[in-house]
């Protein structure tokens, strides 16, 4: 194909390299191009955010952005969030307090509560309901989702 | 779904992108965010033969504060308005307009200029910007233009800028100090569109009103400023009696339209109703 442009990119610190179509989403880019498939895609419109990503240190939907764009960009994914061998706290509190069911929003919603938590790190819980009521969930009800994300806020704030 | 095929181009300059869309005639399309346009690629409800990406220009993102006025960059980041100290300062109308745009996951990448230039009937900063009478300026080949808010906005996603033109700076006059405020809202669930949004400015000395400002988003296919009645409150003054007059005035104002989301009757109601909750709060914290 003639229009292939070229798109350099790291993620989760990994440096990679690819070749797009400037119409292939970053989604598609992460997940078929690059096989990292922990970042979901539901809606393909921005309403979901089961694709959020954080880009440039900053939640982003990957559906609604396109490879190219992340040209230079440094991205991180749901499979940066653990280390060494650990689960992220907010991972650790997903799993305690019943965050997910079958785990389609979660990491979108991870990625939307570790942004969140950034820009605020002790909310009260109305706080919190309006941060993750940037992505869908059609199983849990949303309140383990508000426990979990409660006490992640606790551990992350405690400097775990 | 998937976006059609384009041409992609990203250019470094303001010049170079109106070179860009010069040479396709109107058949590109500006990026900005790509919060509304992406999803209309993906629904391919657009098809442009190019997209011009604004994201790689860095003189078109700033906040400058002079003269009485601040000056945003079109391509500043919804996210850095809500958390800039001049916008909490001077525009803090703004400030709050901005929790109600969406989702912190989409004002890291929406814009200013992109929101208005998109100008969604039920969008937050159109309104904002016709309560506080902004203008917007664009560039095109032809040199430089500066828009008011009352003649921006023709009908449902059209503006009066034209294909070739990039809309490159939004300025807003600083509130007055103590100027009081509130942006009300309902929508079914928080970061929706609105059905109704009422933006509402107070300057008070006493119980005197020396300045009313009242601007609807969703109350029809653009935002209504309603003049009559901020005059009432500017010569009754702000007692609960000229309050009810005003939003019972509002409703007459507005002509909305029926959708799925909501009546037209329901839409006018509301009018009437967040009117007067916006005013009872900006009233509230208005100082003088
Ligand atoms: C889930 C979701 C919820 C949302 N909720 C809200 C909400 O509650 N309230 C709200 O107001 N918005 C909402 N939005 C829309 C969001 O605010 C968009 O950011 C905004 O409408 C468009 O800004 P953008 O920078 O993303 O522009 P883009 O999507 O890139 O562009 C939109 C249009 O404007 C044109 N354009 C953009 N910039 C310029 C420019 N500088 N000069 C000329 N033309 C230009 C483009 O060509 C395009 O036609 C939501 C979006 C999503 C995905
Ligand atoms: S897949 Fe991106 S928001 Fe739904
Ligand atoms: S856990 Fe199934 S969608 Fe959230």
């Amino acid at each position: 194909m003639a229009d292939m442009m070229t798109v350099r990119l790291k993620v989760n610190g990994v440096a990679h390299e690819g070749r797009c179509e400037p119409r292939k989403l970053l989604v598609d880019f992460i997940r078929e191009d690059l096989g990292l498939t922990g970042t979901h895609v539901g809606c393909e419109h921005g309403i979901c955010g089961a694709c959020t990503i954080i880009v440039n240190g900053e939640s982003a939907r990957s559906c609604i952005m396109l490879a190219v764009q992340a040209d230079g960009a440094e991205l991180m994914t749901v499979e940066g969030l653990m280390q060494d061998g650990k689960l992220h706290p907010l991972q650790e509190a997903f799993r305690e307090h019943h965050g997910l069911q079958c785990g389609f929003c979660t990491p979108g919603m991870l990625m939307t509560a570790l942004d969140f938590l950034r820009t605020n790190p002790s909310p009260s819980d109305r706080e919190i309901r309006e941060g993750i009521s940037a992505v869908l969930c059609r199983c849990t009800g949303y309140q383990g989702i508000v426990n979990a994300v409660r006490a992640a806020a606790a551990t992350l704030r405690g400097g775990r | 779904m998937k976006p059609p095929k384009f041409e992609y181009h990203a250019p470094r300059t303001v010049d170079e992108a109106l070179a860009l869309l010069g040479r396709y005639g109107g058949d590109a399309k500006v990026l900005a965010g790509g919060q509304s346009l992406m999803p209309l690629l993906n629904f391919r409800l657009a098809r442009p033969a190019a997209l011009v990406d604004l994201n790689r220009i860095p003189s078109l993102a700033f906040i400058e504060e002079s003269g009485g006025r601040v000056r945003l960059g079109a391509m500043t980041r919804q996210r850095t308005i809500e958390f800039s100290p001049v916008v909490a300062q001077r525009l803090p109308l703004l400030k709050e307009a901005t929790r109600w745009v969406g989702h912190l996951p989409i004002r890291t990448r929406g814009t200013i200029g992109g929101s208005i230039a998109h100008a969604d009937p039920s969008a937050e900063y159109p309104a904002v910007l016709t309560a506080l009478e902004g203008e917007v300026v664009a560039r095109g080949a032809k040199g430089e233009r500066v828009i008011k808010a009352a003649d921006l906005f023709q009908t449902y996603l059209t503006t009066t800028l034209t294909p070739d033109e990039i809309l490159t700076e939004v300025r807003l006059p600083a509130m007055a100090a103590g100027a009081g405020y509130a942006l009300e809202e309902f929508s079914r669930r928080h970061g929706d569109f609105a059905i109704i949004g009422i933006a509402a400015v107070v300057v008070r000395d006493g119980q005197r009103c020396k300045t009313a400002r009242l601007a609807t988003a969703g109350a029809g296919p653009v935002p209504v400023r309603l003049r009559a009645a901020e005059e009432i409150l500017e010569r009754d003054g702000l007692g609960e009696a000229a309050i009810e007059a005003a939003a019972r005035k509002a409703t007459e104002l507005v002509d909305p339209d029926s959708d799925i989301h909501a009546s037209a009757d329901y839409r006018r109601h509301l009018t009437g109703v967040l009117t007067k909750r916006a005013l009872v709060r900006a009233i509230g914290v208005a100082r003088g």
